[in-house]
C-alpha cells in the first residue's frame, strides 16, 4: 500500500498548492499591506465612525474624479452602513444640484438633491472623464473593492503605495510610480496625504487614517449588506449544525434496526 | 419498476391510482430496495438533486429582476445586490450554487469511476449522466456571461471563438452563434434564453437518469450483483432518505460557508468590472470547474486540434463503459486499477491547476504531459488492465465475508476511498 500512501500524499500537497495558488495568480509583483479590518471574519462589522469619515474622504477628495453610480444618498442612512441620521442624509443630498426633467413645459431643470437620488457623477460621460484626466478613465468606485484582486487590502496598499520612483524607472508625463499597482505605473496622482482634509469628528487625518477610512467606506459601498450577511450566515450555520445533529441521531437510531440484524 | 403491487387504502386513492398510478410511483420510491452497504459517496445523487432545484428556484427569482441587455445587465445585477430584498442572498446562492453543483457532480462522477458504476448493466445511466454533465457546463458557461462583466464578455468571446476552428463553415457558425460580428447584445439575449432553458432539459434527463437507475438498482461499494429485495437491501425510506438528508445538511454547511462568508472567492474579481470590448483582461480564465478542459484545449498548438482534443476528453468518458474491459466493478477488488484511479484524480486536479496558469514554459509542458496521461488512462490503461490485472476474490454477498483468500469485506471496506 505504499504507493497508495504516496498517491494520497501527492493529492494533499496538490490541494494545498491549488488553494494557495490564488495569491500567486493575483498578478501583483508585491504582497499587499495587511490591515486587521473590523469587517473581516465571520462576525465582522463596519466601524460606523470610520465609514462616516470614509464618506467624507470620498466626498471631499475622490468624488472630484470618481463616480459611484450605483449608490444613492439614502444608502448613507441605511442600517449596516455609515448610518447618518435622516436629517444628515437630507442635508448631504441637498448639497448637490441634480438634473431633472423634463417638466410640463418640456424643459430640463436642476433642483437640490433628494435622499432618493443617485450620487452625482463628476463628469457627464466617460469621454468627458477621459478628456479631463489625460486619457485615463477614473473608474467608478461602487464595486471597486470587489473588482480588484486583493480587495480592501489592495485598495489600502495602493493608496499608501506612492513612492519616489527607482532611479532607473522610466515614467511618462502624467504617470506616477506606485509600489502596488500592476506594472508600478498609475495615472492617478497620489490622492491622499497627511492632513489633506479636516475630519469633522476631530480624528487626526494622517495618510494611514485617511486610507483606512476611505477603504472601509468603499468596502461597504461594494457590499452594503455585509453585516446582514454575516449575521444571517452565523444563524444559518448554527441552525444547520443543530439540525444535522438531530438528524444524525435519528439516522443512528433508524439504522440500528439494520445493523443489529447481523 | 414492476417490483410491487401497491393498492391504495382509500377509495379515492384507488380511483386516482387506477387512472394515473402516481401513488404506485410514490410507493415504489419509498420501498425501492437499496444496498445496505452504501457509503457516503452515494449521497451525492440526492445532493445534486438539491443543487438543481436550488439553482432553478433562485434562478427564477433572479430572472424576475435581471435585465438581459448589454447596457443594463451589469446595473440590474447591482440592483439585485443592493435594492432587491435579500437579492444579495439569492444571487450569492445562485452563483456559489453553480460551484457547489460542480463540486458535487465531480465527486459523483469519481465515485462512479472508483466503484465501476458505469459498467453493465448501468451504461445508459452513465451516458445520460454524461449528457447532464455536458449540459451543466453549457448552462454554467452561459450563466457566467449574464452579469456582463469583463470575464463574462471575454470568456464568451474565447469560448464561442473555438467554433471558428471548424474548417470552411467555422466563421459562419461563430457569426450565427453571436447574432452579429462580435459578442454583443444579441449574444447576451440568446444566452439568457438558453440559460433559462437548459436547467429544465437537465431536470428531464435527471428523471431518465433515476428511472434508468431504478431498473437494475444501485451499484454498491462491493460492486457485486445482489438479490432485491433481500437481506442485503433496505427500503429507500427511511434508511436512505435519512442518510441522504444528513449528508445534504453537511453539504449545506459548506455551501452556506461560501455564500455567507466567502461569496466571491470562487469567482474572478474582473467580473465586477463592466464588460468593455476595448480592454482585454490580462488573463482570461474560465470558472474553476472548466479549467481541466481549458488546460487540454491550450496544450495543443493548433486551434482545431485543441478543440477536437477537448471534445475528445468528453467523448472518452461517454464511451467509458466499453473502454474498461474488466468485469469487476469495484476498485476495492482491483489492486492495480485502484492506484491508477488515484493517479487519474491527481492528473485531473493537475490539469485544473495548469488551466489557471499561463500557457507557457513549464506550465505548458506539464499540461501537455497531463493531457497525454488523461487519454492514456482511458484509451490504453483501462482496456489493457482488464486483461492483465489479477483481481482479489469477490465475496458471495455483501453480508457475507469472502470464503477464500485474505480479503474480508470489512478489510475491503476500510480500504475504500472513505
Amino acid at each position: 500500500m505504499t504507493l497508495n500512501r504516496l498517491i494520497k500524499l501527492t493529492l494533499s500537497i496538490l490541494f494545498v498548492v491549488l488553494f494557495s495558488s490564488k495569491s500567486f495568480a493575483a498578478g501583483s509583483n508585491i504582497e499587499n499591506l495587511k490591515v486587521d479590518w473590523s469587517f473581516a471574519g465571520i462576525t465582522g462589522k463596519f466601524d460606523r465612525s470610520s465609514l462616516q469619515r470614509g464618506y467624507q474622504v470620498y466626498k471631499e477628495v475622490c468624488a472630484s474624479c470618481h463616480s459611484m453610480q450605483y449608490l444613492s444618498f439614502r444608502n448613507l442612512g441605511e442600517k449596516g452602513g455609515p448610518e447618518f441620521s435622516e436629517e444628515e442624509v437630507k442635508a448631504i443630498a441637498a448639497g448637490y444640484e441634480v438634473n431633472d426633467g423634463p417638466n410640463s413645459d418640456g424643459e430640463m431643470f436642476t433642483r437640490p438633491g433628494r435622499a432618493s437620488d443617485k450620487f452625482v457623477k463628476p463628469y457627464p460621460n466617460v469621454n468627458a472623464a477621459m478628456a479631463a484626466n489625460g486619457g485615463a478613465y477614473p473608474p467608478d468606485l461602487s464595486v471597486i473593492v470587489k473588482a480588484r484582486s486583493g480587495g480592501a487590502n489592495y485598495i489600502y496598499s495602493l493608496l499608501m503605495g506612492y513612492e519616489e520612483k527607482p532611479a532607473d524607472f522610466v515614467l511618462d508625463e502624467g504617470v506616477y510610480y506606485n509600489k502596488y499597482m500592476e506594472g508600478n505605473k498609475i495615472k492617478m496622482p497620489a490622492p491622499l496625504s497627511d492632513d489633506l482634509i479636516e475630519y469633522s469628528d476631530g480624528t487626526k487625518a494622517s495618510l494611514d487614517q485617511l486610507s483606512k477610512d476611505v477603504t472601509t467606506f468603499l468596502t461597504w459601498a461594494a457590499e452594503p449588506h455585509l453585516e446582514a450577511r454575516h449575521r444571517t450566515g452565523t444563524k444559518v450555520i448554527i441552525y444547520l449544525i443543530l439540525l444535522a445533529t438531530l438528524v444524525y441521531f435519528s439516522m443512528k437510531k433508524i439504522w440500528l434496526r439494520v445493523d443489529s440484524e447481523k | 419498476m414492476s417490483d410491487h403491487n401497491y393498492v391504495p387504502e382509500s377509495k379515492v386513492g384507488k380511483w386516482f391510482n387506477d387512472r394515473l398510478p402516481l401513488l404506485s410511483l410514490g410507493a415504489h420510491l419509498r420501498e425501492y430496495p437499496t444496498p445496505k452497504n452504501l457509503n457516503y459517496w452515494w449521497t451525492f445523487g440526492g445532493i445534486l438533486t438539491f443543487c438543481l432545484i436550488t439553482q432553478i428556484v433562485t434562478g427564477i427569482v433572479l430572472a424576475m429582476h435581471y435585465v438581459a441587455h448589454a447596457d443594463l445587465a451589469f446595473e440590474s445585477v447591482e440592483k439585485i445586490m443592493r435594492d432587491v430584498n435579500y437579492g444579495w442572498l439569492i444571487r450569492y446562492i445562485h452563483s456559489n450554487g453553480a460551484s457547489m453543483f460542480f463540486l458535487a457532480v465531480y465527486i459523483h462522477i469519481f465515485r462512479s469511476l472508483f466503484y465501476g458504476s458505469y459498467k453493465s448493466p448501468r451504461e445508459l445511466i452513465w451516458i445520460i449522466g454524461m449528457i447532464i454533465y455536458i449540459l451543466m457546463m453549457a448552462a454554467a458557461f452561459m450563466g457566467y456571461v449574464l452579469p456582463w462583466g469583463q470575464m463574462s464578455f471575454w470568456g464568451a468571446t474565447v469560448i464561442t471563438n473555438l467554433f471558428s476552428a471548424i474548417p470552411l463553415v467555422g466563421e459562419s457558425i461563430v457569426t450565427w452563434l453571436w447574432g452579429g460580428y462580435s459578442v454583443d447584445n444579441p449574444t447576451l439575449n440568446r444566452f439568457f434564453s438558453l440559460h433559462y432553458l437548459i436547467p429544465f432539459l437537465i431536470l428531464g434527463l435527471v428523471v431518465l437518469h433515476i428511472w434508468a437507475l431504478h431498473v437494475p438498482g444501485n451499484n454498491n461499494p462491493v460492486g457485486i450483483d445482489i438479490k432485491k429485495p433481500s437481506k442485503d437491501t433496505v427500503p429507500f425510506h427511511p434508511y436512505i432518505t435519512v442518510k441522504d438528508i444528513f449528508a445534504l445538511l453537511m453539504f449545506m454547511i459548506i455551501f452556506a460557508g461560501f455564500v455567507f462568508f466567502s461569496p466571491n472567492v470562487l469567482g474572478h474579481s474582473d467580473n465586477y468590472i463592466p464588460a468593455n470590448p476595448m480592454v482585454t483582461p490580462a488573463h482570461i480564465v474560465p470558472e474553476w470547474y472548466l479549467l481541466p478542459f481549458y488546460a487540454i484545449l491550450r496544450s495543443v498548438p493548433d486551434k482545431l486540434g485543441g478543440v477536437l482534443l477537448m471534445f475528445g476528453a468528453l467523448f472518452v468518458l461517454i464511451i467509458l463503459p466499453w473502454l474498461d474491459t474488466s468485469k469487476i466493478r469495484s476498485a476495492v477488488f482491483r489492486p492495480l486499477y485502484r492506484q491508477f484511479f488515484w493517479i487519474l484524480v491527481i492528473d485531473v486536479l493537475a490539469l485544473g491547476y495548469l488551466g489557471a496558469m499561463p500557457a507557457e514554459g513549464t506550465y505548458l509542458f506539464l499540461a501537455r504531459v497531463s493531457t497525454v496521461y488523461y487519454f492514456l488512462h482511458f484509451l490504453v490503461i483501462l482496456p489493457v488492465l482488464g486483461f492483465l490485472e489479477k483481481t482479489d476474490p469477490l465475496p458471495a454477498s455483501i453480508s457475507e465475508p469472502v470464503l477464500t483468500g485474505g480479503l474480508s469485506t470489512s478489510a475491503a471496506k476500510s480500504d475504500d476511498i472513505k
